[in-house]
């Protein structure tokens, strides 16, 4: 009993991610004595790792996003270009001005934040079916057709933002990124409810099985009766709201829209986070909750960086490193190298 | 222009090993433009509206300085672009040309102004330094059977992380002979000059020419990109070609660096970022299938130079603003892409 228990524990999929995420705060936790401690401030948590689930949030939302797309077998290389049009959308909606009435300065937004934060995720939606079409309908190789959004979507967020960042001064609209429920950050609320609803829809209906059907093999998928093309659409469309939410979350927590540098390098991140979790590239089977321990992967191993003192900037490095290991690892070629040396050296 | 056009009609080698037999035979005949060249027509002739243009709306525009300045301020896409025609002719993709550059810049300006070494060391060691990087990512990638996206994008962040273990600010060059060959200009005619970087463009895509076309790499670069198993079947080498086209590109992209180091006389981990896709871009516009094994590097060089020509005519606009640069390119990727996708529907049902 207690064999088998160990066997399902050393097979599971999500055994690797979560030994390195354990690995890299006891890294921290060794460098930095107060790395684990948690305190109740001003109404609510506050520590170290309440600042990581923090700001890991934007990259489980946008590798939620990612994870389904890599699973159809595409890829979403538009996601960072696509925060950055959410942001400016709802940074421009939302503008505010400082407004004196009867001698109360009050911050008055433009149009009504609901329908601010409706209008950016609206955008943010017309990016992901513009990805979906090119790449289902079109039948555009996925790099290329999300590469286009990836080019000229910087310069539409440019435009939008008439090139300048533009700051945000309602106060209300920064609950999204800086507040906090039962003293969580709010932000987190947020990428948990997709998560939550992104496990139901593809553990307690067929959708699931669906997409890893259409990744394993398209052709196959669509053969045996399966609308591949529809689902590879929805699951394009899909990945641009999960970005636009991120861009609201980006927007809102740094109080400001900068179409050039909003989301930069986050498709990067965001595929790294989806690998790491152990979905493969090549498509199939996926894990969402291995995404999301992905994203607080690389959120932690960057606050190990900063908090190091080493330039934040050299954390490229350190990622780069670490996709080369993953994808070694995830190659049958080099398993097989590896194995055979072992066997010999064994022999 | 359409002289150029016709003389490389005429001198397109007998398409064996493109995959697609019926289609070249039939092109031949007459008037008819072979469907695979169609794309590279339609950018010379979008170049030249576009010209045409330019030179009407615009006064001053229709001058030899200008066009030669493409040549001279896009000579670093240019070679790049080079480099990515042939990744992406053998099927693959190369997206760390950029932050090659960027490594590139760093290392000449880290060695030459705070090491002072000369500069007649410094760039061979550049060259090579990028030459090796591009055959361990093409290694991985042969070897291991690993998707090029992700070992070069692994090989992007690797490369601009370096930069900044070299130093997180900018380093400017005030050494002789890097300001010097990039002040230095050769006249044309008239008044018209070109800078040393125009001339190491234009010898690149020369020299591309030939290796695409006459020499058994080229060749077994187009094959396998027709069909990587077919030209294992064929007995060609292919192992050693994959590699080799990850190694050239990785040379264009030092020698790019080093034209980007005449060009911007310093070294900076944010110099060329988002280079590697307007080199795609420019391929891409230039004729050159995604898929792979058919286009030109001669169609590499007019898709730089239509970057090139949004750029001056924005430029010379005034009143459009520079993001409307990446708004058009991104357009017109999607155009070529689309016009890609209908050829190879076409091609599909006349086979």
């Amino acid at each position: 009993m207690n064999n088998k228990l160990m066997h399902t524990l050393t097979r599971h999929p999500l055994l690797w991610p979560v030994v390195t995420l354990a690995l890299l705060l006891a890294i921290n936790a060794a460098f930095n004595a107060t790395f684990l401690h948690l305190e109740w401030r001003d109404g609510h948590l506050y520590g170290s790792l309440v600042d990581i689930l923090k700001s890991a949030a934007p990259l489980m939302l946008v590798s939620l996003g990612m994870t389904l797309v890599i699973a159809t077998r595409g890829i979403d290389i538009s996601v960072g270009a696509v925060v950055a049009i959410s942001a400016a959308i709802a940074a421009w909606m939302i503008g505010g001005s400082l407004v004196v009435h009867d001698g109360v300065a009050t911050h008055v937004s433009r149009f009504p934040m609901p329908v601010a934060i409706l209008g950016a995720l609206l955008v943010a939606l017309v990016c992901g079916l513009w990805n979906g079409l090119l790449v289902s309908v079109v039948g555009m190789q996925p790099i290329i057709a999300t590469l286009i959004l990836m080019v000229a979507g910087r310069g539409i967020a440019q435009l939008i933002t008439g090139g300048q960042i533009i700051t945000i001064y309602y106060g209300p609209y920064f609950f999204i990124g800086n507040g906090y429920l039962f003293g969580l950050p709010f932000a987190l609320f947020i990428a948990a409810a997709v998560f939550v609803a992104l496990l139901l829809l593809t553990k307690r209906t067929a959708l699931g099985l669906f997409i890893q059907a259409v990744g394993i093999n398209p052709s196959a998928a669509y053969v045996a009766g399966l609308p591949a093309r529809r689902i590879m659409f929805w699951v394009y469309a899909f990945c641009g709201v999960c970005a636009g939410v991120a861009g609201l979350v980006v927007s809102s927590n740094v109080k400001s829209a900068d179409g050039n540098n909003a989301g930069m390098l986050m498709e990067l991140d965001a595929i790294l986070a989806v690998t790491l979790g152990g979905t493969a590239l090549t498509g199939g089977r996926f894990s969402l909750a291995g995404s999301v321990i992905g994203a607080l992967i690389i959120q932690t191993l960057t606050y190990a960086i900063y908090s190091l003192g080493v330039p934040p900037e050299v954390n490229l490095v350190v990622k780069a490193g670490v996709v080369f290991v993953v994808m070694l690892m995830q190659s049958a070629e080099f398993r097989g190298m590896v194995a055979t040396h072992v066997r010999r050296a064994a022999a | 222009m359409s002289a150029i056009l016709e003389r490389t009609l005429d001198k397109r080698k007998p398409a064996g090993m493109n995959g697609h037999g019926p289609g070249a035979e039939r092109a031949k005949s007459g008037l008819r433009i072979d469907s695979r060249f169609l794309p590279l027509v339609v950018t010379i002739a979008l170049f030249l509206v576009m010209a045409i243009f330019g030179s009407v709306a615009y006064p001053g525009f229709l001058s030899a300085q200008v066009f030669l300045n493409l040549l001279i301020d896009n000579a670093f896409l240019c070679i790049v672009a080079v480099g990515m025609t042939f990744v992406i002719l053998s099927g693959g993709i190369d997206l760390s040309v950029g932050s090659v550059i960027a490594l590139t810049t760093m290392v000449s300006a880290s060695l030459v102004e705070r090491h002072h070494w000369s500069a007649g060391a410094v760039i061979p060691l550049v060259l090579l330094m990028g030459t090796a990087f591009g055959a361990f990512m093409g290694f991985l990638i042969q070897r291991f059977r690993l998707q090029p996206f992700i070992v070069t994008l692994a090989g992007m962040f690797l490369a601009r992380g370096l930069c900044y273990v070299i130093s997180i600010d900018s380093i400017s060059i005030t050494e002789g002979f890097f300001s010097e060959v990039s002040q230095l200009r050769i006249p044309v005619w008239g008044e018209a000059t070109i800078s040393v970087s125009g001339l190491i463009a234009l010898v690149v895509v020369a020299l591309a020419i030939l290796i695409a076309h006459f020499t058994q790499f080229g060749r077994t670069v187009y094959a396998i990109g027709g069909s990587e198993h077919s030209a294992v079947l064929m007995g060609l080498p292919v192992r050693s070609t994959l590699i080799g086209v990850y190694t050239l590109s990785g040379f264009c992209s030092a020698l790019a660096g080093v034209v980007f180091t005449f060009y911007m006389l310093s070294g900076y981990g944010l110099h060329a970022v988002g280079l590697e896709l307007d080199a795609i871009a420019a391929v891409v516009i230039g004729g050159t299938l995604l898929s792979g094994g058919v286009g030109y590097v001669f169609g590499t060089l007019f898709g730089v130079l239509m970057l090139g020509i949004i750029q001056t005519l924005i430029m010379f606009d005034g009143t459009l603003s520079s993001w409307w640069t990446r708004i058009v390119i991104g357009a017109l990727l999607f155009a070529f892409c689309l016009l890609q996708r209908v050829f190879e529907r076409g091609r599909k049902r006349s086979a």
